[in-house]
């Protein structure tokens, strides 16, 4: 059994399986020390001789697609997670080829969510053989119980561009969800009733996939655009009455916090950058839908007002708070990844201001630069954090899966990362001795901002220099969790594991940084 | 089978339920401890906690027991008091107590006319809100025995106060509980007052008795306990009788150091609505001020209930200055800032009472007896009123200590 393959331990001493669903890999060497070679991954040749000439790739319906995509057992197919927790394309194009009888299928999406729990009754039925992808809730559940036949594969959303871009994974179909599109194959995220805004996590899967199916609920007379998706990719497109239900597509509205004590770390974070001086005219920050980094957002908006500063650009996902940004004139770009609220999509589809990209150019490690690293800041979230800075944002404290890494791992490259956490959550310790999952080393994290107290890592001197003589409250990490185990009544157990490797993560460079073990119990 | 001697709960259950637990407590005359115990963090604290629980019966004295707990992530503290809780009402008199042990820093006692811009109202049965409370630096914190906690979850609240008092660090705010109306509030005393709270608000005053009452419990327990202190009293006057009553309040005992207004019930008791604008308590917030004043002590306002409106708040707070309040209420931690900020001086003001403070220190030190800034003569009470805002804008931080300038 592949399960059983050597476990050795990586450069961050972690021990990780030198195997993984029968493919070698290499142990995480630390950052920046793995150095790939050789040439990427390419797709078949195509002739246009094999398309119909008025550009009419119409299929009937999806399994008519999946089967003239040849799909065969063992097949790894993939999707984008633009539609979050509205998505329907996902579901039904696994229970299309569970229909037709495909068993051992990879399935690869950019994300999972809760709405795809009934991947685990095909899993169960031998229809998908294992996830690579983020799994959380249900799914997460049932691949930490190690009920999953293949092993999990945790990628961040560069990561996935690397892996696919390096041939690790070779998607046979690629299945796009598809707001709006032609029947040639263009198809575009900002516009119809199934709005998404960007389609960045399928560009990927469009250019590299063997095989590529659009699948639309407002099909446009050519030429759809802006084309996101090019229909010179594209072998067929699917009209569907509907790709999801818009309500869960995009929040309505996306709301900062209520708690006091996260508008107190985010009002402190904000604060440490104006403090700092990383809040200059021409700086770019990064920050999340999470509730803490959204008050962030309105918090710095006032200081920027104040000290009459303008950023060059801020970076998606992006929300109604980065969108009054590009209004008030406080920023002169939003470089978007995905789109989480309403005002989010009808900027993005008005305003040449509001960019979608590519995870290419945003985050992918294995290019020629990547524009993560030229983010000034960037605000992120995180399960736990150690008094060495390393961080988890996959599992919880009790090994769990929880949630994906989604541009986390990325965004550590930016020139400040700045982790918002409580310090702890009930009585769950968040800043803890060693974590559970290792996901970013604590070389890359510059500053954990909880609301008892701002820690700052050692290494990054010059940020402890630029907040000296301010009002902010910076203390050790050691100290902060010193208090959080006072209170909590001592140090928390750490969860126990079985022996047995559930998923991996991966670093950004494709290496194997850490395991995710079957949980006790 | 050992029979049952009597059966208690207390404390909640339900997913919904956040750093609470649920304890029932089944006293029996035979077979030990049977303890159950589910918890959602179980994984990281299920031995601490069942080692805490079986402790806790042991201090209390509960040798023969069915004890089931539900626990939804309960910091120390209140699992002791919940578990206390369920053994009382099963109709244990515990032998000693299950206090957890004093981890809050020991402070000193704090000065009668210290500043007292805001507290912070926490319900007595809710400890979620308890521990970060003072992260948001309100000058005082209010443990709510009162109006927030059911009557039939007073003796819970109580205990849980109790033990916060011992075990939570609200930072640099003054420690309050607001007692229950008395005579139940005098045995709310008998819990709190060994925990070395500094300020206890009475409710509802009407008469100066009422304090008198107050004051003797406290006298009996601080001897009992052979440590007298300062234990500061805040009467909070709620009707037309207690307000036409402010001046007798106020001079009543020495451990009053402020009066304070209960504007929902005060505008029950005239039967009008109680209204944004404040018209109709205009008379006895000002009445109280007054009488404040003239017994040497402070006036602080009600609160302001609607949290979300920090805009009204503002407009609110900054009145209440101008009426001669020093302080008022909060029940948001938002809220906390905006008030701060209402109460403090104005930069002109400051600048100008510094001036005046220069100028009187100048002519102290030539000898001269009238005190000029430039070719004006000042009258002693306005030095003496920018004296004492230069001392409170110091104390609110808005003065260097040594220095003369604003920050």
């Amino acid at each position: 059994m592949s399960r059983r393959a050597e476990i050795v331990v990586n450069a961050a001493g972690r021990k990780v399986p030198a195997l993984v669903n029968g493919r070698e890999q290499v142990a995480y060497r630390g950052v920046g020390k793995h150095v790939p070679d050789g040439r990427k991954a390419a797709p078949p040749v195509r002739s246009c001789a094999s398309y119909p000439p008025n550009g009419d790739k119409r299929a009937p319906d999806l399994e008519t697609a999946l089967r003239e995509c040849g799909l065969r057992d063992g097949m790894t197919i993939s999707n984008h997670h633009h539609l979050r927790n509205g998505d329907r394309v996902a579901l039904e194009v696994l229970q299309a080829a569970a229909r037709m009888g495909a068993k051992d299928l990879v399935w690869f999406p950019s994300a999972s969510f809760p709405c795809q729990e009934p991947v685990i009754d095909l899993m169960e039925r031998g229809v998908v053989h294992h996830i690579e992808g983020s799994m959380n809730g249900p799914l997460g559940e049932y691949c930490s119980r190690g009920k999953m036949r293949g092993m999990g594969v945790l990628r961040s959303h560069g990561g996935r561009w690397q892996a696919i871009q390096d041939g690790e994974v070779k998607i046979d179909v690629a299945v796009i969800a598809a707001p709006t599109a032609d029947a040639f194959g263009n198809a575009d995220g900002s516009h119809g009733k199934s709005a998404c805004g960007s389609l960045g996590f399928a560009l990927a899967d469009s250019v590299y996939a063997d095989r590529v199916i659009v699948v639309t609920d407002n099909l446009v007379p050519f030429p759809c655009v802006p084309w996101q998706i090019q229909g010179g990719n594209v072998d067929f497109v699917v009209e569907v009455p509907s790709i999801g239900d818009p309500a869960k597509i995009v929040s309505g509205t996306t709301e900062i916090t209520k708690s006091p004590d996260r508008l107190l770390i985010a009002e402190n974070i904000a604060r440490f950058l104006r403090d700092a001086g990383i809040m200059r005219d021409g700086f770019s920050f990064q920050a999340g839908a999470g509730g803490i980094a959204l008050a962030f957002v309105m918090f710095l908006r006032e200081m920027m007002k104040e000290a009459g500063v303008r950023a060059r650009f801020v970076r998606g996902g992006s929300t109604k708070y980065l969108v009054q940004l590009l209004a008030d004139g406080l920023t002169d770009f939003i470089l978007d990844g995905q789109t989480f609220d309403l005002d989010g999509v009808r900027s993005i589809g008005s305003d040449p201001r509001h960019v979608a990209t590519s995870p290419f150019t945003s985050y992918n490690y294995n290019g020629k630069g990547n524009f993560a690293s030229m983010v000034d800041a960037v605000v992120l979230g995180a399960t736990e954090v150690d008094v060495h800075f390393n961080a988890n944002v996959v599992t919880h404290s009790d090994g769990r899966l929880l949630h994906g890494i989604g541009g986390w791992q990325n965004c550590l490259f930016s020139g400040c990362t700045i982790l918002a956490v409580p310090a702890f959550r009930d009585r769950i310790p968040v800043i803890v001795d060693e974590v559970t999952t290792l996901v970013g080393p604590g070389e890359m994290i510059d500053v954990v901002a909880t609301e008892r107290g701002i820690a700052i890592n050692p290494r990054r001197k010059d940020l402890l220099d630029a907040v000296k003589g301010s009002k902010l409250p910076i203390r050790p990490i050691e100290e902060i969790k010193a208090e959080v185990d006072a209170i909590c009544g001592g140090a928390p157990r750490r969860a126990r594991f079985k022996d047995n490797p559930v998923a991996v993560v991966k670093w950004v460079d494709g290496t194997v940084l850490d395991t995710v073990w079957e949980i006790e119990g | 089978m050992p029979g049952v001697i009597g059966r208690g709960e207390a404390g909640r259950r339900g997913d919904d339920v956040r750093s609470d637990l649920y304890v029932a407590v089944e006293i029996r005359d035979g077979g030990g401890i049977d303890l159950r115990l589910e918890s959602r963090v179980a994984a990281y604290y299920g031995d601490s906690l069942r080692r805490q629980a079986e402790e806790t019966l042991r201090a209390l004295g509960v040798a023969h027991a069915r004890v089931e707990i539900a626990d939804q992530g309960a910091l120390p503290f209140v699992v002791e008091a919940r578990i206390e809780a369920a053994a009382r009402r099963a109709g244990h008199a515990p032998r000693g107590d299950a206090r957890p042990p004093a981890a809050a820093p020991a402070r000193d006692p704090s000065p009668r006319d210290r500043l007292r811009r805001s507290r912070l109202y926490l319900p007595g049965g809710e400890p979620k809100f308890f521990v970060n409370a003072g992260l948001h630096e309100p000058d005082g914190i209010i443990l709510d025995l009162e109006d927030s906690v059911h009557p039939a979850e007073k003796d819970a609240a109580r205990l849980v106060v109790r033990n916060a008092l011992r075990a939570v660090d609200f930072g640099a705010a003054e420690r309050m509980v607001r007692i229950n109306q008395l005579p139940l509030g005098l045995e709310d005393l008998d819990a709190i007052v060994p925990e070395r709270p500094e300020l206890i608000l009475i409710p509802k005053v009407e008469t100066p008795e009422q304090v008198l009452d107050v004051e003797r419990r406290i006298a009996e327990i601080l001897s009992r306990t052979g440590k007298d202190r300062p234990l500061w009293i805040m009467p909070i006057l709620e009707s037309a009788e207690g307000i036409e009553r402010a001046r007798e309040i106020a001079r009543v005992s020495g451990r009053v150091v402020a009066l304070t207004i209960g504007l929902e019930d005060y505008t029950a008791d005239l039967g009008v609505p109680k209204t944004r604008e404040g018209a109709e308590t205009l008379y006895a917030r000002q009445r109280l001020v007054n009488a404040a004043k003239a017994a040497g002590v402070q006036a602080i306002d009600s609160v302001y209930g609607d949290v979300g409106d920090l805009d009204g708040l503002r407009i609110w707070a900054e009145r209440s200055r101008g009426m001669g309040f020093e302080g008022m209420g909060c029940v948001h931690p938002r809220q906390i800032r905006v008030i701060h900020e209402a109460f403090a001086p104005s930069r002109a003001e400051i600048e100008r009472a510094l001036r005046i403070d220069a100028a009187f220190r100048d002519a102290e030190a030539r000898g001269l007896g009238v005190v000029s800034l430039g070719s004006k003569m000042i009258d002693p009470p306005v030095v003496e009123r920018a004296r004492r805002l230069v001392e409170r804008a110091r104390r609110m931080g808005l003065v260097p200590d040594a220095g003369e300038q604003v920050r």
